[in-house]
């Protein structure tokens, strides 16, 4: 099976935001980058459908800067044989529209029997190119993917909706986006990491003409009043009951 | 004169209480500019719930009820969404930034040809286009967008907008559905519904969640009799679901849910950046926690320092106290 797996390079959730100078982006200076958590549930499964049928191919795409290269390194440690990097602008805040039509393009080229990628991006929450990519082929998305199986050209994922979980099928080749709970991904080896340095990365430039809205303004959250220490141990509780009716009134 | 389309989503044939929020999100930028909501009502059986629509804003409801329809299909759903979009021309698309919404905005875009900005928290017309509001990078930072693309189609985060009664002029009227074979390949094939008999995380008004301070699933009956007692749902942090205690359905934060409740009672979660990233936008944070120095107590608005399974079971006899009264 040839397996794409897109994968986005993102600012470490524990990273200190500081906002650039334009007051529109992230200032780069410091962050530390990750191959996207959600991008690795989606790697990992690409590597054990791999590995439990013996044979495939297992190729990594991804849409961003230069500096991706890192996080695409880290798939390829894993064991992913071969990536490519559609070369884009800096600020990661795409539009999910034109990052979709920069993957789908490629896809045209490589024709996969099925796209992995994570559910969302922890950057921007956009949490929308697989389904948009999978619209844009043509092909059926199974979205949130916390169990999938194959079985007679057909996919079958479960996920958790509101309230309860739900079990979805499409036919092949289909895309399917990874939630947390698909697998437990491997950290790379030793011997992945030295054998990833010598795999190559394709690098093209992504047309990413198109955005369909203007970034006006970056803020930090409101600045939340210092909250109140009630107490201590359990005297403080009928106390604290009090506020939340008296005073906050939510109870 | 802004048109504002709404899916209103319902599941097992009941209004979602988000798809409520978004009509009267919808109705309040209609009412700015003498413009008018649309709604559209997606499943088979589900004609009662014009009313409901037209009680929160719904000047319009289209209504798609088709045996074809009756099980959730990303592809049928959004084909009938899309071509309904087509036909009405609206000017902002709303959805629920919730599992199917999320799922169904960007297929709807790709088909009308526009863009998504999802998890918005606020949206107001700015004379001849949308501006929103949106978070980011877990919530340490937001955007204020203008959505250049048309229509603006956006997600809305649940439990941010108010849902408000506001009548529209409620008139129905029925889509015709005609599906391909294409729009039928993906096929939800059971749906297992879960009991608890409390509300579900992201509709919740109060969350009583527990973190590793729970010491053990064993220990989880200490906040349920809370959160019983309060008619709140219940939550978990990333460590205590890592850890087996908890399904992930639960799990609050960056790799869980985003809720945003009225009240937030985080017991025994020492407030990692993760969790916080899902919870932050709750109106009222209470800590519960022995370590005074527990990151959770900077963004808490009330907070008690002290062992847990001696705070939380004083908590529920005050509530239950004041509840009786």
């Amino acid at each position: 099976m040839k397996i794409v797996v897109c994968v986005k390079h993102v600012p470490d959730t524990e990273t200190k935001v500081v906002i650039a100078d334009d007051g529109k982006s992230l200032n780069p200076a410091g962050v530390k980058f990750i191959l996207n958590p959600y991008d690795e549930f989606a790697v990992e499964e690409a590597l054990r459908l791999k590995e439990a049928q013996g044979d495939g191919d297992v190729i990594v795409l991804s849409v961003g800067p230069e500096e991706a290269q890192s996080s695409i390194r880290t798939a390829l440690a894993m064991g992913a044989d071969s990536a490519i990097l559609l070369k884009a602008g800096n600020s990661a805040l795409y539009d999910g529209v034109a990052v979709a039509k920069a993957l789908a393009d490629e896809i045209g080229n490589l024709q996969p029997d099925l796209i992995l990628t994570g559910k969302m991006a922890i950057d921007d929450y956009g949490h929308q190119v697989g389904s948009m990519l999978a619209e844009l082929l043509g092909w059926p998305v199974l979205g949130t993917a916390r169990e999938l199986t194959f079985t007679n050209g057909k996919a079958t994922i479960s996920r958790d909706i509101e309230g309860g979980r739900e079990t979805v099928e499409a036919t092949m080749p289909c895309v399917v986006t990874a939630e947390k709970g698909l697998n437990d991904p491997r950290y790379p080896s030793l011997k992945g990491i030295m054998q990833a340095k010598k795999k190559t990365i394709e690098i093209k430039d992504a047309n990413l003409n198109q955005s369909g809205f203007e970034i006006l303004e970056m803020t930090y959250p409101p600045q939340k009043p210092a909250g109140r220490i009630v107490g201590e141990g359990a005297a403080a509780a009928p106390e604290l009951i009090r506020l939340l009716r008296d005073e906050a009134k939510v109870i | 004169m802004a048109k504002i389309f709404v899916f209103a989503e319902q599941r097992g044939n009941g209004l979602k209480s988000y798809a409520l929020e978004a009509v009267s999100a919808g109705r309040k930028i209609a009412d700015a500019t003498g413009g008018e909501v649309i709604a559209c009502l997606v499943g088979k059986g589900v004609s009662n719930l014009t009313g409901q629509l037209a009680k929160f804003g719904a000047d319009k409801i289209l209504v798609a009820d088709d045996s074809q329809l009756a099980a959730y299909s990303p592809a049928g759903y959004s084909t009938v969404i899309a071509d309904a979009v087509k036909t009405e021309a609206p000017d902002v698309v709303f959805f629920s930034a919730s599992a199917m919404g999320r799922e169904l905005a960007p297929l709807v875009a790709i088909k009308t040809n526009t863009s998504v900005v999802a998890d918005v928290v606020g949206a107001e017309w700015q004379g001849d286009h949308l501006q929103i509001k949106r978070p980011v990078y877990a919530g340490k930072a937001y955007l204020k967008i203008a959505v250049k693309a048309k229509p603006a189609m956006a997600t809305l985060r649940p439990n941010v907008f108010p849902a408000s009664e506001k009548a529209g002029a409620g008139q129905v009227q029925e889509l015709a559905v005609t599906l391909s074979e294409k729009d039928l390949n993906v096929k939800v094939i059971a749906t297992e519904m879960k009991s608890s008999g409390r509300p579900e995380l992201t509709e919740a008004h109060i969350i009583v969640s527990g973190g590793r301070g729970m010491g053990g699933p064993e220990n989880y009956p200490v906040i349920e009799a809370l959160a019983d007692t309060l008619g709140a749902a219940v939550g978990a942090s990333r460590a205590a679901v890592d850890a087996g205690w908890r399904p992930h359905s639960d799990q609050v934060g960056q790799t869980g849910k985003t809720v945003s409740p009225n009240l937030y009672i985080a017991c025994g979660i020492s407030g990692a950046i993760q969790h916080l990233a899902g919870m932050s936008s709750s109106k009222y944070i209470v800590a519960v926690n022995k370590d005074p120095e527990a990151p959770i107590f900077k963004v808490a608005d009330y907070g008690i320092v002290g062992d847990l399974f001696e705070v939380v079971p004083e908590m529920d006899k005050a509530a239950k106290q004041l509840l009786e009264k």
